[in-house]
């Protein structure tokens, strides 16, 4: 970094916006034409393999939906005994029963990517703004490779820990013989729960949350945060009121993947959530946060083996198809509100 | 993560003339910050000490046995060379792709709606949950005519589960970071390097060749790492596309084109059959395995710092 002895005007401002430079002379050429009608033509073919994927699922699936209508959304029956009625109706030949009711199932999303998500949206914001604010040099470079392994250790590792911690830990501590003798014949409680799942999920889905509100706290802009401090308020209220308000379109952005991420997340919860097709009532009390359940991504793996019969292939397809246009939601959702954020915020 | 440069806004300010809520909030944070240390630290740990117990040269390099006992049911050589065959077939295929991607977004992108929607091609890949596609590879592999990818029958059955299948499926799910990592690199080498390349008469395609992938191989490499440490993690492709068999189940003909038209198993869907929850129900094996996939997770992440160190010392364009 030494200081040149001639000025040069300052071209980096011209030159680096490539949509307002003229493309150069060099594109032109025959050989390079074939470049990039090549490189074009391997995106235009992952494209084509998005939308075929997304037709495929979708067309595998719907013979479920159109058995079943809005029920299928809906509640009623076991969805166990559905699910293993679909497979064997498939097994034994034409006379196909396709009554299938995901309600315990979809309750059982919402409830344990609902749960999770605000746990780890809260805890990343506060993590978040110490990593780039508050921590000294030291907790700095020990907390970005923890966060960067956290969300690199794979999901069936956490789900062993799960099963194997977590799990017992809860099952002999935290649940009495009473309670678990007042539910008995109804569903076990034995430790593989919503609490588990919970908990588990959000140590899942937090490092990519603080990973991407770091980037976008770091990204505002030095000046208003100085802004602030120079008018006296303290540094704790300054990043709350201006860099966490300033960073609103990282936060949804972050949560937005973090999500998708659980939305689709099957193995873990497969190994803790408890298996069965159960919808946890919160009329239940406290015994609610221990009952097992099945969210619809982990459905999928543990039935998999049912694919070979039709009704079944087609439950769990549409089962798919619900996942797929959820995740497709919430990213619209998330795209179109950054988009408002900063439209209003003029530039992040 | 970029290592941007520290913020320094002014001097340290005294956190004892805060009021009581922000210093409870500051609290906060540090409990946060130690309990995420907590936990990674605790997942570690526990893993290599039960690793220790229960790893050695015998569990790593014998075939694992359908078994009732500790005993009896071999070692993890199988779901090793299963996770290694699985990792290098879905970087061969993601590799090449994604960089090619990148190159298309940053170097060329016209017309403009297609790299819009390309772009939102490659995020929409990155949501969509692994299970989804395995779903979706079971019906593409099963036609017809991938036939020659996998198990086929006499009549015309097609099996739809091998290598080739788990590695075409996985390497969707290492395909959008290595593309978003590539991009960045690209996008951080100034223009005016380009034009230098142009004016002494270098082709576009040869300057991106030469000059623009090379000086963004740091970035490149992160990608690959990130990638690669999601394919050896998934499991849920590998359950549906792989079959989770305990061996290597070769599908016969040519010696190693058997083996990866033929089903088989990994470190992740070993650890998924003989955790207390699966149909194996082996523990111990399940700890072994699991120790081994944690090394392995952690040999990435230091090689994606020592990648970042790296190229921070060697310096950056500006």
């Amino acid at each position: 970094m030494t200081t040149a002895p001639i000025q040069f005007p300052s071209a980096e401002g011209l030159l680096l916006d490539p949509e307002e430079q003229p493309l150069p002379a060099a594109g032109t050429r025959t050989s390079d034409r074939r470049v990039e009608l090549l490189l074009g033509a391997l995106v235009v073919g992952f494209m084509v393999l998005l939308i075929a994927m997304v037709a495929t699922i979708f067309v595998k699936g719907w013979p479920s939906f159109a058995h079943n209508g809005l029920a299928w959304f809906g509640s009623g029956g076991n969805v166990d005994d559905q699910l293993r009625i679909n497979d064997l109706s498939g097994q034994q030949g034409t006379n196909y029963v396709w009554t299938f009711h995901a309600w315990p199932l979809i309750w059982s999303t919402i409830l344990i990517v609902g749960a999770a998500t605000g746990i780890a949206l809260v805890s990343s914001l506060f993590v978040a703004v110490f990593i780039v604010e508050f921590a000294p040099e030291w907790m700095r470079n020990i907390l970005q490779p923890v966060v960067r392994l956290l969300a690199s250790v794979p999901s069936v590792i956490y789900g062993l820990l799960g099963v194997l911690v977590v799990v017992p830990f809860i099952g002999n501590h935290l649940i009495s013989e009473t309670s678990k003798a007042s539910v008995a014949g109804i569903i076990s409680l034995s430790g593989y729960s919503l609490l588990a799942a919970v908990l588990i999920l959000t140590v899942m889905i937090a490092p990519i949350m603080i990973s991407v509100f770091c980037d976008g706290l770091r990204a505002v802009r030095p000046a208003w945060i100085e802004g602030s401090l120079a008018a006296g308020v303290n540094r704790w209220r300054t990043i709350w009121k201006i860099g966490v308000r300033a960073a609103r379109p990282a936060i949804v952005a972050g949560t937005v993947l973090a999500v998708a991420r659980a939305l689709g997340e099957a193995v873990m919860l497969a190994m803790v959530s408890g298996g069965v097709g159960f919808a946890p009532n919160p009329a239940d009390g406290l015994i609610f946060f221990v009952e097992p359940s099945r969210p619809l991504a982990p459905t999928i793996i543990t039935h998999i083996d049912s694919l070979a019969s039709k009704p079944s292939n087609a439950t769990l397809y549409a089962i798919a198809c619900v996942l797929l246009f959820s995740a497709a939601m919430f990213s619209l959702t998330g795209y179109v509100a950054r988009r408002a954020m900063r439209a209003r915020a003029g530039t992040t | 993560m970029e290592a941007s440069p520290t913020r320094h806004t002014g001097a340290v300010e005294a956190t004892a003339a805060w009021r009581l809520a922000d210093r409870i909030g500051l609290a906060v944070c540090w409990f946060l910050g130690i309990l995420f240390c907590a936990i990674a630290a605790a997942i570690v740990i526990y893993f290599l000490v039960q690793g220790i117990k229960y790893v050695n040269l015998d569990v790593l390099t014998t075939s694992p046995k359908a078994g009732f006992s500790q005993k009896t049911t071999g070692g993890i050589l199988d779901p090793l060379i299963g996770t290694v065959l699985v990792g290098a077939m879905g970087m061969a295929i993601a590799l090449p792709a994604g960089i090619g991607i990148a190159v298309w977004l940053s170097e060329y992108g016209r017309p403009a709606w297609l790299a819009r929607a390309a772009e939102s091609t490659i995020e929409a890949i990155a949501g969509i949950p692994t299970i989804v596609l395995a779903l979706f590879g079971i019906v593409l592999f099963q036609s017809a005519a991938l036939g020659f990818l996998s198990r086929e029958t006499s009549d015309g059955i097609v099996f739809g589960r091998s290598f080739f299948a788990a590695a075409a499926m996985l390497s969707l799910v290492a395909l959008p970071l290595i593309v978003a990592s590539t991009r960045e690199g690209l996008q951080a080498i100034p223009q005016h390097v380009r034009e230098a390349s142009y004016a002494v008469g270098k082709t576009k395609a040869a300057t991106t060749r030469r000059i623009l992938l090379p000086a963004s191989r740091p970035q490149v490499a992160t990608g690959a790492m990130l990638g690669l440490g999601r394919i050896i993690g998934d499991t849920a492709i590998i359950v549906v596309l792989l079959g989770a068999t305990l061996n290597l189940d070769s599908a016969g003909g040519v010696w190693g084109l058997g083996t990866l038209r033929g089903t088989g198993g990994t470190l992740t869907s070993f650890v998924y059959q003989n955790s207390p929850t699966g149909d194996l129900n082996q523990p111990e094996k399940a700890y072994a395995a699991a120790f081994v996939l944690m090394v392995m997770v952690l040999v990435l992440n230091a090689a994606v710092d020592v990648i970042h160190r790296r190229a921070a010392r060697t310096g950056t364009w500006t």
